[in-house]
């Protein structure tokens, strides 16, 4: 553990690094590389944000009035390749590196160069996707699931794209490898497995789900490529083999990665929740085994996604019966969340607000996935904009909210000032409302029928397109909002001061045993938990 | 819903001529008031009148009728379940605040209620999902179907072939119809924009329908809401989907897997009939049919060939190559002074009969006729500055097919 023995040349307060550039391009520090990771995940949720306001923009009015329709799905494509890789994993990554090592009192991750070159792989493949754009035939515009045969018939932007996939594969299981190993190895004399604050809990599972089926997308992508250059036919017919096999393996990946991107999120709100409601939370174990029956049941539903390619019956049912079952664990958890706040002493900053808002909207995103799971219903509402909806009352109101929540309640800590509350609060009621007015109309267009990644819609479309227009303009522009508060509290350094404790239902050892912000090199000895 | 009246509030003539009459700030206020809420109410009728839908299409088949009915059960168990839920939640944030002075309790554990609250929740489950179970079964059972047609994804247009049953042997391609004027703005938007095509499919009322999907380049996905059916469509497979309509109509749907530039622009159009009419349609057809078949052994002369290579040009080039032949830079080639299109003919017909492996260049053998390859080719080096002066026969194109 060179890590441990590092810690041993640091002296209090005193804080040995490069400075300017070179301080970030070679740090080992995880908290200099969870701040390089939650800007650069930052950076990508502009950028991405950006994307999708181009396609919000086009399809604001029928007819086509911006974009060539193979630009338009670029943009629908990018937007989801950058949100899921560039924005929300990332994002998460950086919150392991901040906390993980201060909630298990470490005093850095285990490997801390590989933490290091984890990081900077990102930019990397970040530059792929962008230039992209710029190279003949333009970026990848075959969805973010890159289907295949349609993905073989790309211009070269497909394979920059499958180039930066691989590399944030990579870089996600090098980190994941790293979080891992801080968990099992470095916590503080003890910390017992079921004494770990449940954040840490939740990583440690998504760790292992990301093992898991990283190199599974990695083999999908490569068999495509080597079907685009090298005359190999897994996906094509023509020469023996089967379209389908791709989708199956993709969402063998996919799915679990739909997990990955959540269950962090409920980590953080498993931290928040009590914080607020200054009680502990409620059914700890239970929220543990919750999570770990999530994963696992997260690798036996990938099929329905593909309920309308025509499996035989009897697949079907499995996979609608398996996936019905995974809202129990999910229900098991609202339900603890619930129970945590019921007869607390509930206050409502920033981080409470946007946590119950999690609660609240991400339930709906889960009452949708319940009825998208019912085969026949799924029929109908496949490849619709009732799956739109239903993944981004998931996604943005899951797993961005539960970040946000995670921002604001810990930020102190990070900087040692407090975020601006009104903003805050602003910054919680615009996001919520617009969310709603962006993505609640999206339900009703795809029961309708209006189908998925259209640059172009019927007449009846019309007026719930505008309005989700209308909303996603309003989400965008909160966003700034954000950016603001984040330069306030962050880069200026203004805000009131924060004590050690600020939130006084905070149990967890970077708020008892730390000041704020948190020193560079912290808990150099370790705490003993009882 | 059509334009309500509600501008115009419901004010007795009498009472209002009195209130303008006494004309103090308090009545100018009232009506200013009442204008703003008959502006207000004037908007919303407006909206009103567009065509909001808020659920499934109406069904027209029993499998359809079902989803919906299942669909509404879930509803209503969700929103029970969502009201119970969040109706806690939601007194809880109003009763247990520190602002109201309330102390926290320190409870966290109960064995039982993590029972229940796991149990309940998986009986509420099952009871959903097994009324599916028969729908779905029902759903997946394509056999002893009245008539059986396959449907062909291409990019980006349909085409069927009428296999077994009454009208076997009919094929024909359906290409959207709704002009480009209508989609760039130039013209005004049709009732059907978007949704209608130039040879919709006719199928008798209360007949079994068995599709057979299958596509020819990529994965497309057959669609249509009113019927509940939708099936992807995967090259080098077949995969079947069924329907029996009960109600005459034409009902509209689209491809529902992106399958590419133009993925919004291939709309399906199916036309429900009497038996009667469908026995007229298929006499049609057939005569249609026999009358198209060329004289394999015709001589074409250049003015001909041009002028119907034009038309199968403007149907299936145009979307890639544009209608002046210069493509989309970066994306599909330019044909208008290409090498292609003014080197040897012999390349030219290959690449239009076998299409380019790893482009979105379909191979159009398997879609059109050898006279229509024959006047495409032609067409197309012929047109814009391409002046090879070239014929090429149907003949030609018969021959290098083998």
């Amino acid at each position: 553990m060179s890590a441990v023995i590092d810690t041993g040349h640091a002296h209090d307060g005193h804080e040995h690094h490069p400075s300017g550039i070179m301080r970030w391009i070679t740090t080992t520090n995880h908290k200099d590389i969870g701040t390089l990771y939650l800007w650069f995940s930052f950076t990508m949720l502009l950028v991405g944000g950006m994307l999708a306001l181009g396609v919000r923009l086009e399809l604001f009015k029928p007819g086509l009035q911006f974009w060539h329709p193979e630009f338009f799905n670029q943009l629908t494509s990018m937007h989801g390749l950058i949100m899921v890789f560039g924005a929300i994993m990332p994002a998460f990554v950086g919150f392991a590196n901040w906390q993980v090592p201060m909630m298990i009192g470490a005093p850095d991750m285990a490997f801390a160069r590989l933490n290091n070159w984890s990081f900077w792989l990102l930019p990397i493949a970040a530059t792929l996707l962008i230039v992209s754009f710029f190279v003949p035939g333009g970026a990848v515009a075959a969805g973010w699931t890159i289907y295949a045969p349609l993905s073989t018939q790309m211009g070269p932007g497909m394979d920059l794209g499958i180039f930066a996939l691989h590399i944030m594969g990579a870089s996600s299981i090098m980190g994941s490898i790293n979080i891992v190993t801080t968990i099992l190895n470095m916590r503080a004399p003890g910390m017992t497995l079921m004494k770990m604050p449940l954040f840490v809990w939740t990583w440690l599972i998504t760790a292992y789900l990301l093992i898991a089926v990283m190199p599974v997308l990695a083999g999908s992508i490569t068999m495509l490529l080597t079907d685009r250059h090298f005359g190999t036919s897994f996906f094509n017919a023509a020469g023996g083999g089967d379209p389908v096999l791709f989708q199956h393996i993709f969402w063998f990946f996919g799915h679990p990665e739909v997990y990955i991107m959540i269950l962090p999120g409920f980590g953080i709100i498993s931290q928040v929740i009590p914080a607020f409601a200054r009680k502990p939370l409620f059914g700890y174990s239970s929220m543990v085994y919750a999570t770990a029956s999530i994963a696992i049941l997260s690798f036996m539903v990938w099929a329905h996604h593909m309920f309308t390619v025509g499996m035989p019956v009897a697949g079907m049912l499995f996979f609608m019966y398996a996936t019905v079952l995974i809202a129990v664990p999910t229900g098991v958890k609202v339900f603890n969340w619930l129970a945590t706040m019921w007869r607390g002493s509930m206050t409502f900053e920033t981080p409470m607000l946007f946590a119950v808002g999690f609660i609240f909207v991400f339930t709906m995103g889960g009452f949708t996935g319940l009825i998208l799971a019912i085969a026949p219903v799924d029929i109908q509402l496949q490849d619709t904009y009732y799956v739109v909806a239903h993944f981004h009352y998931v996604l943005v109101a899951g797993s961005l909210f539960s970040l946000f929540a995670g921002f604001y309640f810990w930020v102190p800590k990070w900087t040692g000032r407090m975020y601006d509350e009104k903003l805050g609060k602003w910054h919680f009621w615009l996001s919520m409302i617009l969310f709603n007015v962006t993505f609640f109309p999206m339900h009703f267009l795809g029961l309708a029928g209006m189908p998925r990644r259209i640059p172009d819609y019927a007449l009846q479309f019309a007026e719930f397109n505008e309005i989700a227009s209308i909303g996603a303009f309003g989400f965008g522009l909160s966003q700034l909002l954000f950016l603001w508060i984040i330069l306030k509290v962050t880069v200026l350094g203004r805000g009131e001061k924060a004590g050690p404790r600020p939130w006084e239902g905070a149990d967890t050892l970077e708020w008892t045993h730390l000041p704020s912000p948190a020193p560079y090199h912290s808990f150099h000895e370790q705490p003993v938990v009882k | 819903m059509r334009r309500g009246g509600g501008h115009r509030l419901p004010v007795c003539p009498k009472c209002s001529l009195s209130i303008i009459s006494r004309e103090n700030q308090e009545d100018t206020m009232i009506k200013k008031m009442a204008e703003t809420i008959g502006v207000g109410l004037l908007v919303l009728s407006g909206t009103a009148q567009a065509a909001f839908q808020w659920n499934l299409p109406t069904p027209v088949t029993r499998i359809a009728s079902e989803i919906y009915d299942l669909h509404l059960i879930m509803m209503v168990i969700i929103l029970a379940v969502f009201v119970a839920v969040f109706g806690v939640m939601f007194y809880s944030i109003y009763a247990h605040r520190r602002s109201v002075g309330h102390k926290a309790a320190h409870f966290h554990e109960n064995t039982t209620v993590e029972i229940v609250w796991t149990i309940i929740p998986l009986i509420i489950l099952v009871g959903m999902a097994w009324p599916a179970t028969s729908t779905l079964l029902a759903l997946k059972d394509a056999s002893s179907a009245d008539l059986t047609i396959k449907a062909t994804g291409y990019q980006w247009k349909w085409g069927y072939d009428y296999l077994k049953g009454e009208g076997e042997g009919i094929s024909f391609l359906s290409n959207l119809a709704t002009p480009q004027e209508q989609i760039t703005g130039s013209a005004p938007k049709g009732e059907h924009y978007l949704l209608e095509v130039d040879n919709q499919l006719v199928v008798p009322v209360n007949k079994k329908i068995r599709i057979l999907a299958t596509a020819n380049d990529v994965i497309h996905s057959w669609m249509v809401p009113a019927f509940g059916v939708k099936q992807d469509a995967i090259p080098g497979f077949v995969r079947d989907t069924w329907f029996r309509a009960e109600k005459e109509g034409v009902y509209r749907g689209q491809c529902a897997e992106l399958c590419g530039k133009d993925h919004g622009f291939m709309p399906i159009v199916v036309e429900v009939v009497s038996p009667e009419k469908y026995t007229a349609w298929v006499d049609e057809q057939k005569k249609k049919m026999n009358a198209a078949a060329d004289d394999p052994n015709k001589k074409w002369n250049l003015v001909e060939l041009k002028a119907r290579g034009e038309k199968v040009y403007a149907a299936n080039c145009v979307s890639c190559h544009q209608a002046g032949g210069q493509g989309v830079k970066g994306a599909f080639p330019a044909l208008d002074g290409s090498k292609l299109a003014n080197g040897p003919r012999g390349r030219h017909i290959e690449i239009v009969l076998n299409g380019k492996q790893g482009t979105a260049m379909a191979p159009f053998g398997k879609l059109l006729s050898d006279t229509d390859i024959a006047a495409v080719i032609t067409h197309e080096r012929n047109a814009w500055s391409n002046k090879t002066g070239d014929v090429i026969q149907p003949s030609e194109i018969k021959s290098a097919r083998k």
